[in-house]
């Protein structure tokens, strides 16, 4: 970003070190936690883009029942014409899903909050020069890129069972992921590209964990943390002890795929429900990876613009802990169809609406630190709002899915689509775009226009609202998830959900203007230009921060607040 | 008001018309229930839980909207710093743990129904309570199905049909549509299929699920069931339905390409129908058997008959 140079602080002794900005060693070859930050942001964009347009296929598909735009994309794609064009459609339609999945997953979120904020932010809330182990960071980062690099190719690489990519969805279900559903080359290197992505992600979690226990400036105890250094250290825990069961998971289905075992081969003697309970075990937790940091950026917008510590700092810290924990016991409440012992649904169903507790608190913790404060609404502050109130209502419909009873008749439905679209979507990234706003003059060192941030805040609200809040009518009314086509009785709100995208391309265009305006006009940001309610140790630092901070570490008092 | 009309039509037709399982269009809500199982669960979503949702959604929203207003930086230029409340932090915490104790008590009695066959034994001896059509189809004993994923269709047998030779009665139910231009103008666009699965009406029915080669999902929204049919695994459920119909559901599960294209028709007819269909089956002429069940027979023969369309 050429936005930095400008703020260049002369008063400052480390800025002599700053590298150019134009110089591709400091890229490719960076330790420095924030140009790491940095290119984990732009990427995470970059990947952002793809796995939005994946969705915006997605939706233009399925704005009227047949099949057409993807058909005359296969025809546009391969030549292929009429009947023959429909049948690659509905594989191609698969692929776009399970793409669309994957790369929103663990190429836009998880990069973005973790490695993108995480690295910008952790090191300077807790007064650290830098993260544990600056060089691990960096492969980090790079085998993040590769394993993008392995996912885009196999895109393109054929799926065995005609056209092109892996078409099982994300959650990767043998036999279809076997080689009895895609025998080519396509689901090998999505394998290859989740175990690299993977490596990447317990090597960046390890360097959390190992920065956030030891490197805190003098006086700052766990307990005097910020919550967003909490949040990261929850999430971190997470991924190191998710991640390895999905990589043995993975790696049994490459050798199942190549080498002749049978773990998941029914005839075999294997089992594909056990693939279900190893996946989940990963997949779980992370969807908690994915909105963990989201809580911990959120907590910080509320405070500062509410202009109140934050409300109830130790249970939001340890609800965050309880979250974690009780979300590595409740993996086989995504299996309830599966043909499981009822004893073992019920116990599901318990553990699972446990998590609403902790989940409560916070919410209701977030709006008690407003209550009695002096609240103004800027654009993260909109944000911030705005994943309250859809976190909750995405919430809610995860009570009523974790019913077995209920949720036998909208598994695999779009309600479970709306649902954790609401999440995610509308939880993982209105979090997200807070944690842009909030942070975007100090990592740039320039301001963005706030009527910008506004009118894109209020599109993507209404937008993504549009798109998934009829969606939860299709699943009740029994509308299947991972269809091309659909009964022309669900015309009406797919279109509408469709027209819901629209709204939200227009958001997320006038996102771009805002970020290209910002770089134009280069108005210099100030150091803290939200004023006494931030308090963390970033905005003592110049926007943006000098490229090695805390030559000599900040001393926290034992009095001050986190 | 498209609620109040359709629950009209439903009082006034309700003994003899024939049902319909298949998705209403603009449908804000399940499908009509036709099973004990879906009115059990819709009455269960319908009411606690839906009332649960949106009495926290609202809840929330209300707050936040209370303290946009109250406290923003012009009506309340001075934040307090109180970060602590005891008493406020205990029912934020003890309230949603009643809460959620409230859906269990509903949720965990509603899971073993679905989940635990009745005992058919026990229904017809009068043991368990029962009205005298749940009675006297428990005497019959299970219908059993077994419906096998392949694909892109289903497999369906009856085990107790058996031929001279032992064989059951098997068939395969091809989708009439496949999103093509092939595809003819009849049937109910991507839910119809050439043979559909037949039950009696009234009888209790036990199915299997299976699969022979990835993994689909049994699954009819009308009934309120769900059950994967895994390769390598056998699973099973139950449903009960009292009206004649027809009724639609679609594979639930990703299982490649034609997943959109392998419907589930299940047309619910008259014992006698029902028996006149098994034995067309069974002489092995199923074009004739499937117009056997095109028009589905009144439970009495008495009241007006409806046909199917």
């Amino acid at each position: 970003m050429p936005m930095d140079e400008i703020a260049l602080d002369k008063a400052h002794h480390d800025e002599g070190h700053r590298p150019s900005l134009y110089s591709p060693a400091r890229w490719l070859f960076s330790t420095n936690h924030k140009d790491i930050g940095t290119l984990y942001l732009v990427f995470a964009l970059i990947a952002g883009i793809v796995g939005y347009s994946l969705s915006g296929l997605i939706r233009l598909e399925l704005a009227e029942p047949g099949i057409g735009p993807l058909a005359s994309m296969m025809e546009w794609m391969y030549g292929v014409q009429g009947d023959q064009a429909i049948e690659q459609a509905k594989q191609y339609y698969n692929t776009v899903i399970t793409y669309h999945g994957l790369i929103m997953i663990f190429f836009m979120v998880m990069p973005a909050l973790i490695g993108g904020f995480g690295n910008w932010f952790v090191p300077l809330m807790i007064g650290a020069p830098d993260m544990a182990f600056p060089r691990m960071n960096n492969i980090s980062f790079w085998l993040t890129v590769a394993g993008f690099g392995l996912l885009i190719i196999s895109m393109f690489t054929p799926s065995g069972n005609g056209g092109n990519g892996f078409g099982g969805g994300w959650v990767l279900y043998p036999p279809l992921s076997g080689l009895r559903g895609h025998s080519g080359p396509a689901m090998d290197l999505v394998i290859l590209s989740l175990h690299t992505v993977g490596i990447a992600s317990i090597l960046g979690a390890i360097n959390f964990i190992v920065t956030i226990l030891n490197m805190r400036a003098p006086g700052m105890t766990m307990h005097k943390m910020p919550l967003f250094a909490w949040s990261i250290l929850v999430t971190a825990a997470l991924l190191l002890l998710a991640l390895p069961v999905l990589a043995g998971a993975l790696t049994m289905l490459l050798t199942d795929r190549n080498f002749g075992s049978q773990f998941f081969v029914p005839e075999g003697g294997g089992d594909p429900v056990m693939f279900q309970h190893l996946f989940w075990f990963f997949g779980h937790p992370e969807v908690y990876i994915m909105i963990l940091p989201g809580f911990g950026i959120v907590s910080h917008v509320i405070s500062t613009f509410s202009k109140k510590p934050i409300f109830g700092y130790l249970g939001m810290a340890y609800a965050m802990v309880a979250i974690g924990v009780i979300g590595f016991i409740v993996w086989a409440h995504h299996m309830y169809t599966v043909g499981m012992p009822v004893d073992m649904k019920a116990y599901f169903v318990a553990a699972t609406m446990v998590i609403a507790v902790p989940t409560g608190i916070k919410i209701f913790s977030w709006i008690a630190t407003m209550w009695g404060g002096s609240i103004t609404f800027a654009v993260p502050m909109q944000w911030a709002i705005g994943f309250i109130f859809l976190f909750t209502l995405g919430g809610v419909t995860g009570v009523v899915l974790a019913n077995a009873g209920v949720d036998h008749a909208l598994h695999d439905t779009y309600y479970v689509v709306s649902h954790f679209h609401y999440v995610l979507s509308l939880g993982a990234v209105f979090a997200l775009f807070a944690g842009w706003y909030y942070w975007f003059e100090k990592m740039f060192g320039v301001k963005y226009n706030a009527i910008l941030g506004t009118v894109h805040f209020w599109l993507m609200f209404i937008g993504s609202n549009v798109i998934f809040f009829p969606q939860h009518f299709l699943g009740l009314q029994g509308m299947p998830r991972r269809y091309i086509d659909y009964n022309d009785a669900f015309t009406l709100w797919h279109n509408v959900s469709s027209w819901g995208y629209a709204i939200t391309l227009v958001g997320t265009l006038v996102f771009f203007v805002g970020l290209v305006e910002a770089a134009v006009r280069r108005r210099k940001a100030e150091a803290n230009p939200w004023g006494e309610g931030a308090t963390t140790l970033e905005w003592t630092l110049s926007s943006p921060p000098p490229f090695h901070q805390y030559s000599t570490l900040p001393r926290v008092k034992a009095d001050e607040a986190h | 008001m498209r609620y109040l009309a359709s629950l009209i039509a439903m009082i006034v037709a309700a003994p003899a018309a024939l049902a319909q399982g298949k998705p209403d269009p603009g449908g804000l809500g399940f499908q009509e229930p036709m099973t004990e199982i879906a009115r059990r669960g819709m009455a269960f979503h319908d009411g606690p839980l839906l009332v649960m949702c949106i009495v926290i959604t609202l809840f929330v929203l209300g707050l936040l909207v209370w303290v946009s207003i109250r406290y923003n930086a012009k009506a309340n230029p001075v934040p307090s710093r109180f970060t602590h409340n005891t008493t406020v932090e205990i029912v934020w915490t003890v309230v949603p743990v009643m809460i959620l104790v409230a859906i269990a008590v509903v949720s965990f009695p509603l899971l073993y129904y679905i989940d635990r066959e009745p005992d058919l034994e026990q229904i017809a001896s009068g043991e368990i309570n029962a009205s005298v059509e749940e009675q006297a189809a428990a005497g019959l004993g299970w219908v059993n199905v077994k419906a096998q994923g392949n694909q892109w269709n289903w497999t369906y047998s009856y085990p107790d049909v058996v031929d001279g030779s032992g064989f059951a009665l098997e068939f395969t139910s091809n989708p009439v549509h496949s999103g093509l231009s092939t595809d003819p103008a009849t049937g109910e666009r991507l839910l119809s299929v050439d043979y559909p699965m037949v039950v009696p009406a009234g009888r209790y029915v036990r199915y299997y699920t299976a699969a022979a080669d990835v993994i689909h999902s049994f699954a009819m929204p009308s009934f309120g069931i769900k059950t994967d049919a895994v390769p390598g695994r056998l699973n099973e459920g139950w449903f009960r339905v009292e009206r004649p119909g027809v009724y639609y559901g679609q594979c639930s599960e990703l299982c490649g390409r034609n997943h959109a294209f392998m419907p589930i028709e299940i047309r619910v007819v008259p014992q006698a129908q029902y028996d006149r269909w098994v034995a067309t089956m069974q002489s092995g002429d199923f074009d004739s058997a499937a117009r056997l069940v095109a028009t589905i027979e009144p439970l009495d023969g008495t009241t007006r008959l409806a046909s199917a369309n």
